[in-house]
């Protein structure tokens, strides 16, 4: 059981220095997916260790959640490609002072 | 337990590649080695239907999703190496191994009491078991999931529409700008020539000849034209001279001879 939650711990790590190292807005999206897929690997592994299912749906619901946000963010995104022609974050600094 | 200790180190790497990769979309696969592997460690955790709903939606979906964004925005664009945060890129790889440190000394000391197994709970089957929690106990947010799939899929139309600014050319219109074009600097107004009236061979790096041996421009794609990885049209014309030898005629004197055979094409025996 220890190992399953340390894989998912390792792996939200990953992703997290991913979302903060990267410039290219659909890879820090890919690695925004890996914490995501991280946090159902323990839900999951957390259902088999306490007997019942409720682990599984959870999981479940936060793939759905994934699939929607990946939806919306990717159209966000190619929204923002078409009006500036560059899909890196440090380009969309509109709001700066 | 074998599923687990060989999928986790693959996953790992995985997962680092996709920090370091420099292209897009290598990045995406890499992710599709991890999603396979967490969908073979869903299975060794007793659940089936996590599993194939992993491939079929992550993989499936979501990582296609990816690919077609990717597509459209353009493979090529790699990460700029200027900072616009001094010192960001060092500081947050330093955060994330003293995060990792503090979970995994964390976590691989806890103890997480007797694994109870999910035999009881999959006695049924685990998609009945599923099932009836998710219409069960969770139906509320299985509505609100369904609500905000509605709600995700408007919202991807309503952000990637495209409203039109001018009005569509017509065929009239452009007859007559083809027109002005060949009045104005004498190019060709007629159809370019369909596919492969020029062609010499099936693939997409294979340029077309021209009548007197030249690769025709627009025959090869923009991006394998950037990438550089376009065959020399000089060598597939090789069998042309040797095919006018052959007919007794002089080699045509438009192409340029001295560029070296590639291995493709045999020399022709005379």
């Amino acid at each position: 059981m220890n190992e399953y939650v340390v894989l998912s711990a390792i792996l939200f790590t990953i992703g997290s220095v991913g979302v903060l190292t990267r410039r290219n807005a659909i890879v820090v999206f890919m690695c925004v997916e890996l914490m995501l897929n991280a946090s159902n690997l323990a839900l999951v592994a957390f259902a088999k260790q306490s007997g019942n299912l409720d682990g599984q749906v959870a999981a479940f619901f936060v793939m759905v959640v994934a699939a929607a946000e990946v939806v919306v963010g990717l159209a966000i995104i190619m929204t923002i490609f078409r009006t500036r022609r560059s899909a890196s974050v440090d380009d969309a600094s509109l709001l700066k002072y | 337990m074998t599923v687990f200790w060989v999928s986790a180190p693959i996953m790992v790497l995985a997962a680092l590649g996709l920090l370091v990769a420099r292209k897009a979309v290598h990045a995406a696969l890499l992710l599709a080695v991890v999603m396979v592997g967490l969908s073979g460690l869903y299975l060794s955790l007793n659940a089936p239907f996590l599993a194939l709903v992993q491939v079929a939606v992550y993989m499936g979906a979501i990582l296609m999703l990816f690919l077609f964004v990717l597509m459209l925005v353009g493979v090529d664009a790699s990460d700029s190496v200027v900072e616009t945060i001094r010192g960001q890129r060092l500081m947050a790889v330093l955060a994330g191994l003293l995060l990792g440190a503090i979970f995994v000394i964390g976590l691989a000391q806890a103890s997480f009491g007797v694994v109870v197994g999910l035999d009881d709970a999959n006695a049924d089957g685990n998609i009945q078991g599923i099932a009836n929690l998710l219409f069960g106990r969770y139906v509320f947010g299985f509505e609100a999931t369904s609500a905000l799939l509605i709600t995700a899929a408007v919202g991807a139309m309503v952000l990637a529409h495209r409203e039109r600014l001018e009005p569509k050319a017509t065929q009239a219109d452009l007859a007559a700008r083809r027109m002005q074009d060949y009045a104005a600097s004498g190019k060709h107004p007629g159809n370019l020539p369909t596919p492969g009236v020029f062609a010499r061979h099936n693939a997409v790096d294979t340029p077309a000849l021209l009548p007197d041996g030249t690769a025709a421009e627009g025959s090869v794609s923009r991006v394998l034209a950037a990438r550089g990885t376009v065959r020399s049209a000089p060598a597939m014309a090789d069998d042309i001279a040797g095919i006018e030898k052959q007919l007794g005629q002089a080699p045509h004197a438009g192409r340029d001879q001295s560029a070296p055979a590639t291995t493709e094409e045999e020399a022709p025996t005379t």
